[in-house]
Order: C-alpha cells, then structure tokens, then sequence
C-alpha cells in the first residue's frame, strides 16, 4: 500500500500542516480537535513505523523527501532507535493534548488556546523530526522549531517568573543550538555533506584532524546545553516550574529525551565508538558528571519546597542516569540509557500531569491554580487520595523500586558497571538512590502523616478528565516494570544497532 | 595572518557575542550579543563556500570554477532562524518590561526575590 511508504514523511507533516491551521480556525475547540487529530495520527504513523521496522531489510527504513536520492535530498532515516523515540514522543503527545485541555482553561486565557496548541504542535514537529531526519542541518532546522515553540509554550505560565524562565532558556538553548551548528558547520566542512549516514562514511578519512574533534566538542556542549546535562541545566528547573502544567509534563517527558537522542545519534552514527571514547577522556568527563548530576541535583531537590522545583531538579539528576550508561560505551550501558530515556520519560510525565491535576484541584472553582508548595499540601491524601498515590507510584519510580520502570532502568545499569569492574559505580548508583528516597519522602510525609489544615478537610479530587491519561501512564510505569519485554527488547535492538553502525 | 583574515573574523565575533551574553545584564544587550554569536555561525558557512576566481552556479560554457551555493541556501535558513529568536525575545523582553517594570536582570532578580524569598 502506498499509504505505508510515505509513513515518515506524514509523520512530521501532519503536526506541522495542524499547527498553522489551528492559527487561521482561531477558536480553541476547533484548533484543540485538528491539533489532537495530528497528535494521534502522529502516534498511529509512530507505531506503523515500528512495525514496519521489524520486517524492514537491516532495520532501517529510508525516504527521499521530494525523491531526491540521499546523500543529495534530504533523507528521512528510521532505524530502530528513532522509532522507540518516535513513539514515546508521539505517544505522550497524544496523552498530554486531551489532558492539556481541561488543564489550560484555568491557566491560560482563553482567548491565547488556539495559540497554545498551534505551538504544541509546532512543538511535537519539532521534536519529530529531530528524531526522524538523517540530515546534520535538518536536525538544526527542527530543533529551533521545537526549541522556539517550547520558549512560548513555557512563557504562558501565569507566573511572571514563567517570562523570565522562558527568556533564560531562550538565551541557554539559542547558545546550544548555535554550538550545535558550529559542530555541523565543522563537519560538513571537512567531509562535504550534511547526510549523517554519508558523512560517517567519510569521516574515517579525516577522523584525526582537529576539526573534527572541534566538531566534537562543539556538539557536546551544545547539545548538553538542550539536554540539560549537569552543570548546563539552570535552565531547566525554573522553565519547568513556571510553565503551564501540560508544557511541564510534555516537555519533561520528551523535550531533554529527543535532545539524549541527538547525542546518541552523534555519538554511534557519525563519530563512531573509537573516536569519541577511545582516543579522548569524554567518557570520563560524561562519568563524572553524571555523577555530580546524580548526587548534586538530587541533593538540591530534596531542599525544593515547590513541588514542580523538586521533580524538576529530579530530573536533570535522571538525566544523569542517561549519560551515565552512554560513558559505559558498551551496548548493555546504551540499552540502559536508552530504557531510562523511555522509563524517566513516562515517570515523570505521569508525575507532572499528576501535578497539574492537584494544583487544579486545589483551585476554587475559576481561580488561577495556586503553586504547589509543601505547606499546601499538608494532608493531601486524604483529599485526593488518588493523585497523592499516583506521585509515589512515579516516586517509587524515580527511586527505583522493583515493579516499576525505574527499577529496570537502574538493573541494566548496575549490569554494565558490573561488566566493566566498576564496583564503586554500583554503590554510587544505589547511594544516589536513597537522594530520591529521600526528595520522594518529603512528600509522603507531608501528604500522608500531617493533617489537613482546619477547613480543608473535604475530598477534592482533580476532575476525571485530568485523572485519566495521567493514571494511564502510571498503571504504563508499573506495567514496562513487570512487562520489559516491548521497552527493553527495543532498547536492546536499538542499542545493537548503533554501536553496529559505529564500528 | 591575511589567509586567516575571514577565520579571525569569525572567531572574534563568536567571543564577542558569547561575552556580551555573558557580561550584560540588560536584556535587549544580551540579545544583541546573541545575535551577534549567530552572526558569526553566517560567515563561518559562507566564507569556505567561496573559491578564489569561482564564480555564482550558474552553467555557462566561459566559466569552469563555481563557488558552492549550498553553504548560502544553509545560512539563508539559519538566519530565519536567528530573525525569529531574536523577534520572539525582544516580544519576551518587552512582556518582561510590562510584568516587572525594568529589563536589567538584576532589577528583576531582586523583585523575584523581594516576593519569594525561598
């Protein structure tokens, strides 16, 4: 069927058609139906490239764009890495866009929702094609398209701090994105294309020159910067907490995921394994600061009373798990990134939509949604017994407590320490555990063991329509826990893959 | 010295912008220093594109050097890039302008801190 071929090219297409028609319908039902419709059709394609993935020749689907053969068109290059990201990013945009709708009609004004979604949309393109495109300056290209939208998205927090942070990540993520350009600017100078798999052919030639390795680590640090590794992550707590609940919980679960991915794309595709882990110390460099991310930023997020601030510190310590089992350079370290990039994303996705579910039910009815800080939260569960549960679920997630994702994430992590002798490494991991015990505590204290403050005590549980897709992603984090075989067994393939390709 | 003249350019101007957006703290400067850092990315692409006695792309039977058109459809590309960062910032700027009363970062650190002390 023709249909099926033209997968990739509607898989991005469609996000982006949705997102200027939502603009000219002007009317927030309207833009939320054609910008949904484009999300769950972006899903479906996701999917259908899975599958076609498992039957494709060499696990790698490629398309022309325009049919004009790579490495002179521009060519959209499935493999089975980019269709694990491809669905967790599709996915969680179809879950967010029906919870974001009854979300943002308390927290932005009405007359600015169909600019909402046309910038979710622009967004979820953005991040799509970052995934899918197997050109260096494409990938540019669609990470300002993701990157500028998400700095809207951020600025519609009814905070005046939401302005604030969304021009410090404006700032933070333009200096990344240009890094990154520097990076492909290098690279396309020394080897003459812009096509990643051609260009890791012809890199071998030129591998030693300085360029190269200037090339290098102008990608790093830039794509650090967006991926928010330590210590390049002050963007990232304030932009999370400001945001408007459903930006937090999208961009948490695959805005820093996509930006993880680039760098494994850049990694094991055009440089090769030997290049950037043998002959320079990043995986030590990568090693330690993870390690400071692990520990620093979960220290700092046991102090947060804001309960967005402390999730959002949490995750540039997960982020740190991420880049911990890339320094592994080993496929069991990739597949542990790889899990955790999809695990951490669905954790903290269902954590942040939980929130935002509580910060709207604590709300008098009309009111703007009060900030989520501890001494608001006195008693919780007993006012909304299920969204208080669902945190510690995804709390117990974050630690990494056996029957939930994070737990698998942190096994094959422990199993490529082990593999390399690194024995400190395991203890560093399950230390950096009981950080999370301890920020996740803080909250069951407060919401399970104090009282209600006096005329509060009436169950006021968040609407069913917030409750909903957020259960759903916590029954999925509990679910990939016992079940591995789908996030996993991809993970594991992706993993084969890349370092395959990199050798 | 001279080969290097448009490479001494570039590298100036990436510094530069990177300092601006380090030092300042007015907003609508940092923007400046941020497009200047972008600027810099332009000549980096543009000036490796042109060969000595090349001449524009364009077929014709008294010219065998052409200079490469792709780094220009590139930077074309990247500077409306930069056009909408830096549109969507002085937007940003000014809404911080009608939120807080100033644009010096500063002056809006001490306001943030005056109403959250934590």
């Amino acid at each position: 069927m023709s249909l099926a071929l033209h997968l990739p090219a509607l898989q991005v297409v469609l996000p982006l058609i949705s997102a200027p028609l939502a603009v000219l319908l002007r009317h927030g039902g309207l833009a939320f139906a054609t910008v949904t419709a484009a999300a769950w059709t972006a899903f479906a394609c996701a999917i259908g490239l899975w599958l076609q993935i498992g039957q494709a020749e060499g696990g790698v689907i490629s398309y022309a764009i325009g049919n004009w053969p790579p490495p002179w068109g521009i060519e959209y290059r499935v493999d089975r890495l980019a269709s694990f990201v491809l669905l967790l990013v599709s996915g969680m945009a179809a879950l967010v866009l029906p919870w974001s709708r009854a979300s943002i009609e308390r927290e932005i004004p009405r007359d600015l929702h169909y600019l909402y979604y046309a910038m979710f949309g622009l967004c979820l393109t953005g991040l799509l094609g970052i995934t899918i495109t197997g050109d260096a300056f494409n990938i540019f290209v669609f990470l300002e398209i993701s990157s500028l939208s998400s700095y809207v998205l951020i600025a519609l927090g009814r905070d005046r701090r939401a302005l604030t942070a969304a021009y410090q990540y404006l700032i933070m993520g333009s200096i990344g994105a240009t890094f990154i350009v520097i990076g492909i600017g290098f690279l396309y100078l020394m080897t003459g294309t812009l096509n990643l798999a051609d260009m890791a052919l012809r890199i071998r030639e030129v591998e030693n020159t300085r360029p190269v390795l200037v090339a290098l680590a102008f990608l790093t640090v830039g794509i650090s910067l967006k991926l928010a590794l330590f210590p390049l992550h002050q963007w990232l707590p304030s932009a999370y907490t400001y945001a408007p609940s459903a930006v937090t919980a999208f961009l948490a679960a695959t805005a820093t995921k996509v930006s993880v991915y680039v760098l494994i794309r850049f990694y094991f595709t055009v440089f090769g394994e030997s290049l950037v882990f043998d002959k320079l110390p990043l995986p030590q460099i990568m090693l330690w600061l993870s390690l400071i991310a692990m520990f620093g930023a979960s220290a700092i997020a046991i102090f947060q009373d804001n309960l967005k601030r402390l999730f959002a510190y949490s995750s540039v310590g997960q982020v740190g798990y991420i880049t911990l089992g890339l320094s592994f350079d080993s496929v069991n370290g990739l597949t542990a990134s790889i899990v955790h990039l999809f695990n951490h994303g669905i954790a903290k996705g269902a954590i942040f939509l939980l929130i935002g579910g509580l910060v709207i039910g604590m709300a008098k009815a009309g009111a703007v949604p009060p900030a989520p800080t501890f001494d608001r939260l006195a008693g919780l569960a007993k006012r909304m017994p299920l969204t208080s549960f669902g945190i510690v679920i995804g709390g117990l997630s974050l630690i990494g407590v056996p029957g939930t994702v994070g737990f698998v994430s942190k096994w094959y992590l422990i199993v490529a320490a082990l593999e390399k002798d690194q024995f400190w490494l395991v203890g560093a991991i399950l230390l950096s555990s009981l950080l999370a015990v301890a920020y996740v505590w803080r909250f069951v204290e407060v919401a399970y063991f104090r009282a209600p403050p006096v005329g509060q005590e009436a169950r006021c549980e968040a609407p069913l329509a917030l409750l909903l897709p957020a259960w759903l992603l916590v029954i999925a984090t509990i679910w990939f826990g016992l079940d591995t075989s789908l996030t996993v067994g991809s993970a594991l393939d992706a993993a084969q893959q890349m370092v395959k390709s990199g050798r | 010295m001279l080969e290097h003249f448009s490479h001494i350019v570039t590298v100036f101007l990436l510094v530069a912008g990177l300092f601006i957006i380090v030092a300042r703290g007015n907003l609508i400067k940092k923007l400046v220093g941020l497009s200047i850092l972008q600027t810099s990315v332009y000549l980096l692409y543009i000036a490796p594109g042109k060969l000595l006695g090349g001449t524009a792309p364009i077929l014709a039977p008294q010219f065998s050097i052409y200079s490469n058109p792709l780094p220009h459809v590139l930077i074309l590309t990247a500077i409306v890039v930069g056009v909408a960062t830096l549109a969507l910032g002085l937007a940003l700027a000014v809404r911080i302008r009608e939120a807080y009363g100033s644009i010096e970062e500063d002056e809006i650190l001490a306001l943030d801190r005056a109403e959250d002390p934590a």
